[in-house]
């Protein structure tokens, strides 16, 4: 009984409490940085698309929700997506994409407000999920730092990359230039 | 004043403003929970969302009112108007002021506990006639609790009549002119507190309906406005609750010349509203058999001894 009046008064004191809730569309949540929200496809500090179309997010996603096509830029040498789809409809927002992706392309940022009346229209495309900007990491170029050529950039020309060695030459390598 | 349309006025008004505050009770009651949930409440619609409750009238008018084929289709559409009818017939009794009473009675307080039982009808026959396992269930247990709260709330009054000498409500305030009736009656005001909580089937003893078990129990099946006549009965049942609790312990209509009898008599009612509503979000729902038990061996020998104590303090005199 005693533990009934006790509970009707602490119900009591919470009168005066701070409210918890969160008048939502005036106010809103202070969401971390990190937050896992709406998935976009980001550009490099050259404006080119990041994605290489590797599948490995699509091969990651535990609710298949991604989807693309990659193909071959014949006159750059860039791979790169030729459709990339993610429904959201299905996605769970796990960042398990973004985790696989090699080339820090497909991120998550902390948005949220992604509501549709029509199931449909949650289908995002390419043109809807790439953004101008380079997202969480700023200042990486995935083919700067690959040893691949592309147009612009020849093998041996990229970041901490040497000079194609000629192993079928006779002349001994320069053992100085390796370390660099 | 020409007596017939006085009643009449009389009648009209307080019908009137019964329902109106029977559908204000339903925004107190979201807004008063709230602040004890720290949440906002209703806040959206119209100040302070005070137009929540038009919302509410709108929508649940607009609703489908369907009625079951498997149900006792007589049954089923009278039940839900004996809760709101009992209890609508009740605030009869109920002095609001010293003018404003529908009717003195010289049996009251035997009419209100008439009445009340009568209510319980509503409950039984709604769950009889839903055909519905879980609401004949909950109109089992509707019986159940009231063979447990009726005994001692009826019980738990008669310290007060002893006292009044009377059972006319309008006497029984006027007794109360030196010192109100919760002093002396005490236990008797705690026990009928608890009685009128059981009788108008709220929570903690919303026993029949149990939201979380029985799927709103004895109301299982119903719709539309159906529903809302159980809805603004139960409403309705709180004010009459704490209308008779101010009546019959504090003092009715009484209070410091500073305000109109009527203003004090609402203020009263009102905070034993917001009592009830404060109990609604600290306490836990017993089991039925808890109830039972509770009342049969604490209560009722407790009001037994009430009287008993009543009784020899008034014969010493």
């Amino acid at each position: 009984m005693l533990s009934h009046l006790r509970s009707i008064g602490l119900a009591l004191s919470h009168t005066f409490a701070k409210r918890e809730t969160i008048e939502y569309p005036d106010e809103k949540v202070d969401l971390a940085a990190r937050y896992r929200g709406r998935i976009v496809l980001t550009r490099d500090p050259d404006g080119m698309e990041r994605c290489v179309g590797c599948y490995l997010c699509a091969a990651a996603c535990p609710v298949d929700c991604i989807s693309l096509q990659a193909t071959n830029d014949e006159e750059t040498g860039r791979r790169y997506p030729e459709t990339f789809r993610i429904n959201f409809s299905r996605c769970i927002f796990c960042g398990y994409c973004e985790e696989a992706c090699p080339t820090y392309a497909i991120q998550l940022i902390p948005d949220y407000e992604i509501c549709e009346y029509d199931r449909k229209n949650l289908v995002y495309e390419k043109e809807d999920l790439l953004i101008a900007g380079q997202g969480k990491q700023h200042g990486y170029n995935f083919y700067r730092v690959a040893g691949m050529a592309v147009e612009g950039k020849n093998k041996g020309e990229g970041e901490n990359e040497l000079p194609p060695v000629d192993v079928k030459g006779l002349m001994p390598l320069v053992v100085d230039k390796l370390i660099g | 004043m020409n007596e017939t349309l006085y009643y009449s006025l009389v009648i009209a008004g307080v019908l009137i403003t019964l329902l109106t505050i029977a559908a204000g009770n339903i925004y107190i009651e979201r807004r008063l929970l709230s602040v004890w949930q720290d949440r906002l409440g209703p806040n959206r619609v119209g100040p302070f969302g005070l137009l929540q409750v038009v919302a509410d009238i709108i929508k649940i008018f607009t609703k489908e009112d369907w009625i079951p084929r498997f149900a006792d289709r007589v049954v089923f559409v009278l039940a839900p108007a004996i809760i709101l009818i009992t209890i609508l017939i009740t605030f009869a009794i109920i002095p609001f002021s010293p003018d404003i009473v529908v009717a003195d009675l010289n049996i009251g307080l035997l009419f209100f506990l008439g009445l009340s039982s009568l209510g319980a009808y509503s409950l039984v026959l709604g769950g009889w006639a839903s055909n519905n396992k879980y609401s004949l269930l909950g109109a089992m247990r509707g019986a159940a609790q009231m063979l447990s709260y009726e005994v001692f709330m009826g019980l738990s009054l008669m310290g007060v009549v002893m006292m009044t000498g009377s059972f006319s409500m309008v006497d029984i305030v006027e007794a109360q002119k030196n010192v109100w009736f919760v002093i002396p009656q005490f236990a008797g005001f705690v026990i009928f507190l608890i009685a009128g909580l059981a009788e108008s089937h709220r929570i903690p003893f919303d026993i029949p309906e149990s939201e979380s078990e029985l799927i709103a129990g004895f109301h299982s099946e119903y719709s539309g406005m159906k529903f809302g006549m159980f809805f603004v009965g139960e409403y309705l049942a709180i004010t009459l609750i704490s209308a008779l609790v101010t009546t019959l312990f504090f003092g009715g209509w009484l209070g410091p010349d500073f305000l109109p009898p009527l203003a004090w008599f609402t203020i009263k009612v009102f905070a034993f509203i917001a009592f009830i509503i404060l109990l609604r979000a600290a306490l836990p729902r017993p089991r039925y058999d808890q109830l039972l038990g509770f009342g049969w061996k604490i209560l009722l020998p407790l009001s037994l001894i009430n009287i008993l104590v009543t009784g020899a303090i008034l014969l010493s005199k």
